[in-house]
C-alpha cells in the first residue's frame, strides 16, 4: 500500500500518496487544472500556492509544482493576484533613480517587514531588491531579482501594496538596455551581413550537393 | 536522498573521477552513429507510429498519438457557432503567446497593424518560459552565419529546408541584438563581450545565456513589452477551429474560452500559428519537459485547414531529463551542465560516451547504457545514468554551478540534492517537435496564402534534429518575420464570407478512410485528472 497523507485542497480533506506535488496531488484528487498551472517544472509561475500545516501557525508561500504534500497541507492556490503593471516606452526611459520614482512610486512605502522576502519561492532576498530599487541601484536590483519567476507570493503579503516582480522587469530590462555595455562583436557582426558580407558564401553553402556537405560536416574544426 | 544502491552507485563514480578529469571521451564516427540512432531512438520504434489516413500527408507517418489527434473530429461538428456574430475583427491575429507568437505581435504591432493574440493558458506560459541553455547566434569573430549553417545542417541530417535554415542564421545576431536593445540582460564580461559557449554539435562558441533562465529572460521581456504597447492579450482562450473564405483564406479563428466553454470568433486578415510543441501528447510513454499546454493544436487545427506537415514523425528526446527524484520526473536538466563540463557516467563509474554529441546521438546513446548493456542505475519509474555534476565545480572554480546554473541548483536542493557534491540521475525525456507546419521563405504556409506559421509549430527549419540554442533563435527570428509579414499581407487581403466547410469535408474524408471516433481534438489539455487518465 501507498505512503498516503491528507492533504486538504481549500478546505476539503483527500487523501493523495505521500510522494506527489501539490499539483499532481490535485490532480490525483480528481481537478482538472486550468487556471494555476503553466509550466509544471517551476519556471512560469503560474501555481503560487499558499498553505498552513495543520497545528501550526506559519502561512506558507510555495509553488505547487515543485513541492512534495505533507501530511495535514491546507493549501488554496492563488492563480491570480492583481499586481499593478505601469506601462511604457522603454525607448524613452532613462537609467537613473528617477525612473522608478515616476513609474512605482509605492516601493518608497516599504515598511521593511521583510514579509516578501520570507514568501518568495525562489529564496531571493526580495525586500533587499527592492531597497536597490529605491535608491537606483538599478543593476544591482536587476541582478538580485535576476531569478524571480512572477509568482506573485511577495506580492501577496506585501502591506505596502508592492508589485515586486514588475519592479524586477523594469530593473532587468533598463540594466540590459543601458547598463550592460555595448557588444561590439556583435553590433559589427550585425553591421556586416546587412552590408551583405556574406550572401554569396550563404548561397554557396545553399547549393552545395549533400555528399559534400556532409564531407564539410564531418570533418569541420571543432573550437576547442 | 538518494536510495542505498544509488550511494553505492555514486561511489564509483567518484572513484573515477580523477583519471576521467581532463580526458574527453571520444567522439562516434558517421556510422557509429548512424546504427546507434537506428537501434535505440525513439524515432525508430515502429510501434511508436501510425500512418496517416487522410490529409495532405496522407499515406506518411505521425507518433500515433498525434495521428489520433488528425484522426479525431473537430468540436464544431457538435458545438454550433455562429459565425456572424463577431466578437473581434483584427488584421493580424496570432495564436499562441510563447515567445514565437510575442515577437510577432510585436513586430506586428511596430509595423502599424491591428493585432491581437490569444493563449490558451497566461501569456509566457509556454516553453519559451522554461528555455534554460541559450540562444545561438554567430557573432564573434571566429564564427560566421555559414558556419552555423553547417552546424545546423548536419545536425539537423541534412534535411532542413535551405531557405527557412538561411533566413536563421543570416538574421541570429539582428535577433539577439533586438532583444538585447528590449532589455533582455544576456551574460557579457566587462567589456560587453558576450560570453558564449558551446552547445552539443556545434564546431563554435555560439551559446549566448542569461544564466539558466535564458528563455525566462526573454519571454518576461517579452511579455512586458507586448503589454506596455498595449496589444490586446486574451488568455485563458484557445483556438480551436480555423475560419476560412471561399476564396480559400484564413479569415480568422474560433475560440474556445477556457474557463466558461464559450465560443468566440476572431476574424482577421492574416492569422499566424505560433502554438509551440507537443510534449504533452507523451509519445511512447516519455515524460516531458514542455509546458501544460504543448499539445500540438496549431498542427492539428492548422491540417484540418489544408496546410501541410513537414518531418511530423521525427521527435526530439533530450538526453538529460530527470530520472530521479519522481516528483520532478521528466524535468529538464539544461544541456549547459554537459557544456560546463559534467560527464556522463552509467552505473559502474564508466564515461561510456563523449558528453557533447547532438542530442539524438546523446539519447540513444543513453537508452542503450540502460536497456541492452545494462549498465543504467534503477530508479523507481525506471531507470537512468549520472550526470557528474561536481565535475562543475573542479573544472570551473567553486561557486560555478550557483553563478552559471542556479535554476538547477535549486531544483534539486528542493529534493535535498545538492548537486555541486553529488552527481545527478538522468534519463531522456520528450522535448521538441522537429516537425510541423510546412512553410515557405517568407514564413506563409504554402497553400493558405495569408496563413503564417512561426516556432514550434513550424516543420523544416532544423531538419530532423534541432541544436540546442536554435529553437530560441528561430522563435525570435521567424516570430519577428511573421509579425512583419503578415502585417504587410493585412493591407492586400480582402476576405469573403467566412465559413467553416472545411472541417466538414475533413470530417467526410475521415468517415471515407472508415474512421470513426468519439475522440475531438485539438486536444487543449492532457488528461491528467485521476477519473479521466
Ligand atoms: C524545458 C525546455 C528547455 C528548453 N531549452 C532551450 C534552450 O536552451 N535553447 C533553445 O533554443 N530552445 C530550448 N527549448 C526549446 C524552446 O524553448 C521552444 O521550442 C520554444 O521556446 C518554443 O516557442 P514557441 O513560441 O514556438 O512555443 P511556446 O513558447 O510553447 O508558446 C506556445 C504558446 O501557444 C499556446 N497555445 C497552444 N495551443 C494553443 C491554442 N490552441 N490556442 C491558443 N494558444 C495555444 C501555448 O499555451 C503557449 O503559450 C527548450 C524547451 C523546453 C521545454
Ligand atoms: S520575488 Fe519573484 S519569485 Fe520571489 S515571491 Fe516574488 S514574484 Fe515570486
Ligand atoms: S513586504 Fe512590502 S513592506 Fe514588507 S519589506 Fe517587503 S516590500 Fe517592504
Ligand atoms: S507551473 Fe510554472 S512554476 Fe509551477
Amino acid at each position: 500500500m501507498e505512503n498516503m497523507v491528507n492533504v486538504y485542497f481549500f478546505g476539503k480533506r483527500y487523501q493523495v500518496p505521500a510522494d506527489l506535488t501539490i499539483m499532481t496531488a490535485m490532480e490525483y484528487a480528481g481537478y482538472t487544472l486550468k487556471r494555476g498551472c503553466g509550466c509544471r517544472h517551476g519556471f512560469c509561475g503560474a501555481c503560487a500556492t499558499i498553505y498552513r500545516i495543520k497545528g501550526q501557525n506559519e502561512l506558507k508561500t510555495c509553488l505547487a509544482c515543485q513541492t512534495q504534500v505533507q501530511e495535514g497541507m491546507y493549501v488554496a492556490s492563488i492563480p491570480f493576484f492583481p499586481t499593478d503593471k505601469r506601462t511604457y516606452e522603454i525607448n524613452d526611459l532613462k537609467a537613473d533613480q528617477r525612473v522608478m520614482m515616476e513609474l512605482y512610486p509605492e516601493i518608497y512605502s516599504c515598511i521593511g517587514c521583510n514579509a516578501c522576502t520570507n514568501a518568495c519561492t525562489q529564496n531571493l532576498n526580495v525586500m533587499q531588491y527592492i531597497a536597490y530599487a529605491q535608491r537606483g541601484e538599478l543593476e544591482k536590483c536587476a541582478e538580485e531579482s535576476f531569478d524571480c519567476i512572477g509568482c506573485g507570493c511577495c506580492s501577496v503579503r506585501c502591506p505596502a501594496g508592492i508589485s515586486h516582480p514588475l519592479v524586477g522587469v523594469l530593473a532587468r530590462r533598463l540594466t540590459g538596455k543601458y547598463i550592460a555595455p555595448e557588444s561590439e562583436h556583435l553590433t559589427n557582426r550585425v553591421d556586416e551581413i546587412n552590408k551583405g558580407a556574406y550572401d554569396e558564401l550563404i548561397e554557396q553553402i545553399m547549393q552545395k550537393p549533400i555528399t559534400e556537405m556532409q564531407e564539410l560536416y564531418n570533418h569541420r574544426d571543432i573550437e576547442k | 536522498m538518494f536510495t542505498p544502491d544509488m550511494l553505492e552507485s555514486i561511489k564509483k563514480v567518484e572513484a573515477t573521477r580523477a583519471e576521467r578529469m581532463g580526458v574527453e571521451p571520444r567522439r562516434m564516427t558517421a556510422e557509429e552513429k548512424d546504427s546507434l540512432l537506428k537501434a535505440f531512438h525513439p524515432d525508430y520504434r515502429a510501434d511508436g507510429f501510425a500512418e496517416i489516413q487522410i490529409g495532405p500527408n496522407k499515406g506518411q507517418k505521425a507518433p500515433k498519438e498525434l495521428t489520433g489527434l488528425l484522426h479525431s473530429n473537430s468540436r464544431l461538428l457538435q458545438d454550433k457557432v455562429d459565425l456572424s456574430k463577431v466578437d473581434y475583427d483584427v488584421d493580424v491575429l496570432v495564436i499562441g503567446g510563447g515567445g514565437a507568437g510575442s515577437s510577432a505581435a510585436i513586430e506586428a504591432h511596430e509595423a502599424g497593424a491591428n493585432v491581437m493574440m490569444v493563449t490558451k493558458l497566461r501569456i509566457g506560459d509556454a516553453n519559451t518560459m522554461m528555455a534554460e541553455g541559450g540562444i545561438q547566434a554567430a557573432d564573434k569573430e571566429n564564427d560566421s552565419p555559414v558556419q552555423h549553417y553547417l552546424d545546423a545542417f548536419g545536425g539537423g541530417h541534412f534535411a532542413a529546408r535551405p531557405e527557412l535554415l538561411r533566413r536563421l542564421v543570416m538574421e541570429a545576431p539582428d535577433a539577439i541584438r533586438w532583444l538585447n536593445e528590449l532589455g533582455v540582460m544576456f551574460d557579457k564580461d566587462e567589456d560587453g563581450r558576450m560570453v558564449t559557449t558551446h552547445g552539443g554539435g556545434t564546431s563554435r562558441k555560439r551559446m549566448h545565456a542569461c544564466k539558466d533562465y535564458s528563455g525566462a529572460e526573454i519571454m518576461r521581456t517579452l511579455r512586458d513589452e507586448v503589454l506596455n504597447r498595449k496589444i490586446p492579450v486574451v488568455e485563458f482562450t484557445s483556438a480551436v477551429e480555423l475560419i476560412k473564405d471561399e476564396k480559400g483564406q484564413v479569415a480568422g479563428a474560433v475560440l474556445l474560452n477556457m474557463e466558461t466553454d464559450d465560443y468566440l470568433v476572431a476574424r482577421a486578415k492574416t492569422v499566424i500559428i505560433a502554438t509551440g510543441g507537443a510534449g504533452r501528447l507523451h509519445y511512447q510513454n516519455f515524460p516531458t519537459s514542455n509546458h501544460y499546454g504543448a499539445t500540438a493544436d496549431g498542427l492539428v487545427l492548422g491540417y484540418r485547414a489544408g496546410a501541410p506537415l513537414l518531418y511530423q514523425d521525427t521527435i526530439q528526446y533530450h538526453p538529460t531529463g530527470v530520472a530521479y527524484p519522481s516528483q520532478i520526473f521528466g524535468a529538464l536538466v539544461t544541456e549547459k551542465v554537459r557544456s560546463l563540463g559534467a560527464m556522463l557516467i552509467n552505473k559502474d563509474g564508466e564515461a561510456f560516451m563523449h558528453p557533447l554529441e547532438t542530442r539524438d546521438v546523446s539519447a540513444a546513446s543513453i537508452i542503450r547504457e540502460c536497456s541492452e548493456r545494462g549498465k543504467g542505475v534503477d530508479t523507481p519509474l525506471g531507470s537512468g545514468v549520472w550526470l557528474d555534476t561536481p565535475m562543475i565545480e573542479m573544472i570551473g572554480g567553486e561557486g560555478t554551478i550557483e553563478k552559471r546554473i542556479p535554476a538547477m541548483l535549486r531544483m534539486y536542493l528542493n529534493y535535498g540534492i545538492d548537486m555541486r557534491k553529488q552527481p545527478i540521475l538522468i534519463y531522456p525525456t520528450l522535448h521538441y517537435q522537429n516537425g510541423g507546419l510546412e512553410i515557405g521563405g517568407e514564413g506563409f504556409t504554402k497553400t493558405i496564402p495569408n496563413l503564417l506559421v512561426a516556432g514550434e509549430a513550424v516543420g523544416g527549419i532544423h531538419g530532423r534534429n534541432r541544436l540546442m540554442g536554435n529553437s530560441l533563435l528561430d522563435i525570435i527570428v521567424f516570430g519577428r518575420n511573421a509579425g512583419k509579414a503578415a502585417a504587410a499581407k493585412a493591407k492586400d487581403v480582402e476576405l469573403g464570407t467566412m465559413n467553416l466547410d472545411h472541417i466538414y469535408s475533413y470530417a467526410e474524408e475521415l468517415k471515407a478512410a472508415g474512421i470513426e471516433t468519439e475522440e475531438v481534438s485539438p486536444l487543449l489539455l492532457p488528461k491528467y485528472a485521476r477519473h479521466e487518465r
